[in-house]
């Protein structure tokens, strides 16, 4: 499994993948809002967790297509299927591997960017917080889709098409804790029910994902 | 012993096991239809004729109120029929019946329609009513996100070239959609207090609308619900047809080569 892990992360590193583009998607979805909405702090601060939240989502699936599906084009996901490790446990590796490249780098320069939309410092541990609580989900629930599309030719409209009204729930769980966490008010139920879809994401939906991948590679 | 008992059991499913056979299935489908279109037609006309031109007009809401007529139907429809969806995938998943699978795409299609026509008639409604056509209320936004659920569950077997394939994931995202529904259904719940009104109809009396109106609601959920088995029933035997042609077509080009 760690082996898997370090394959995938050193793959993503090494093939100019979503490392670094997915950051840089983030940044530009941070800079364009400004220039839509106008350059006042009292429009920008209040929507900044939610800027931050959709931006998120958006740079997290931009890279889920590339989950699976060089792995299915070369032919290692059939070699996966056959090893000895559970494809639950491959689904959940690769999750991970995801979530480091994608979600962690969104969480730790959530802060600069918050900063750029005039967002109060109280605010950067919270939207640090929910994002680091509600990006894994992301990456599960987005491996979920990938596992459903891998067997396309064109997936990628599709796959965001899926994946996006899953993650609906997660988007206003996190925007919800963030923005209140900004505001001063009590935010510690939006940030469990951002826990739990986590959690109950990593429990359930790689037997989900693991399924959908045995179908495709029937 | 025990498995006596078991195959007893099963026995006694067997009316309903019947349908899964797909020649069987199109001989009772085809002598039910008739009956479904004729309860359709009959419950449909009495309910809307009644319940548009029989009905006094509320002293509030003025004639605007007899659009609960589509509304309320269209939008329990919406509902129940991504839960028979939800049924059916899980019947494929389990005992592999293809026209289970058949039935849910066929009812994907009516769904999506029934979720279209509330959220169309709500916001034709809500436009005197409330002063806006749409709003943020946790039930609209409901229905929305079932709405986006449904289309991608139908782009999911629009996809995918193999019917058995298709059939499989899609069964899969319809029972991790269904969790995530209900999951968005609680969220968005949290997330923005309603303007929408509670239900209209309830076991508990104190909430729902009066017996004038009740009446004829209650003639137009059976007229809708009769509609929806007619168009499954419909759409389902155009699937198998599909197949049949499909293979014809297949052993066709086999004979050829």
């Amino acid at each position: 499994m760690i082996a898997l892990l370090i394959r995938d992360l050193r793959l993503s590193v090494r093939a100019g993948g979503g490392f670094g583009l997915g950051l840089a998607f983030f940044l530009i979805v941070t800079v364009l809002v400004p220039f839509g909405v106008g350059p006042e702090e009292a429009i920008l601060a209040p929507i900044a967790p939610g800027i931050l939240w959709v931006g998120a989502l958006l740079a997290c699936l931009l890279s889920l297509d590339r989950i699976f599906q060089l792995d299915y084009e070369d032919g290692s996901l059939d070699l996966l299927a056959t090893a000895p490790l559970p494809m639950e446990g491959a689904v959940v590796m690769k999750a991970v591997a995801h979530w480091l490249t994608t979600g962690l780098p969104l969480v730790l320069a959530a802060p600069v960017f918050g900063a750029l939309l005039n967002m109060p410092p109280e605010g950067f541990l919270w939207i640090m917080g929910s994002l680091a609580l509600g990006t894994p989900a992301l990456s599960m629930i987005g491996a979920f889709g990938a596992a459903l599309t891998v067997g396309l030719k064109r997936g990628g409209l599709l796959l965001s098409l899926l994946v996006l009204p899953l993650y609906i729930p997660t988007l206003i769980f996190g925007a919800e804790a963030a923005s209140r966490g900004m505001a001063g008010f009590e935010a510690g139920t939006p940030m469990l029910m951002v826990a739990g879809i986590t959690l109950g994401s990593l429990a359930l939906l790689p037997f989900a994902a693991a399924a959908a991948l045995r179908i495709n590679l029937r | 012993m025990d498995h006596v008992r078991v195959k007893q059991k099963r026995d006694g499913w067997n009316w309903l096991w019947a349908w899964a056979n797909p020649v069987k299935f199109m001989e009772l489908s085809g002598r039910a239809l008739p009956w479904c279109v004729g309860i359709a037609v009959v419950t449909l006309a009495v309910g809307l004729i009644w319940g548009f031109f029989f009905t006094p007009e509320a002293a509030r809401f003025g004639s605007s109120v007899k659009i609960i007529y589509v509304h309320v139907p269209t939008a329990m429809m919406a509902i129940n029929i991504w839960v028979m969806m939800l049924v059916a995938s899980l019947i494929w998943l389990i005992r592999r019946h293809h026209v289970s699978a058949l039935a849910a795409k066929a009812a994907a299609l009516v769904g999506v329609a029934m979720t279209l026509a509330a959220l169309i008639t709500g916001a034709v409604w809500g436009q005197p009513m409330w002063g806006t056509w749409w709003a943020w209320d946790p039930r609209l936004t409901s229905f929305l996100v079932l709405f986006l659920f449904y289309l991608g569950y139908m782009a999911l077997w629009a996809a995918i070239e193999d019917p058995d394939t298709a059939a499989d994931l899609t069964s899969v995202l319809a029972i991790v959609g269904s969790v995530f529904a209900l999951l968005s259904r609680y969220a968005v719940n949290f997330w923005n207090q309603g303007l929408h009104q509670g239900a209209s109809l309830s076991l508990d009396k104190e909430e729902n609308v009066s017996d004038v109106y009740w009446q004829p609601l209650v003639i137009c959920l059976v007229g809708f619900t009769a509609l929806f088995v007619v168009l499954l029933l419909v759409r389902t035997r155009t699937e198998v047809r599909k197949r049949r042609l499909h293979a014809l077509e297949m052993r066709e080009r086999m004979a050829d080569a």
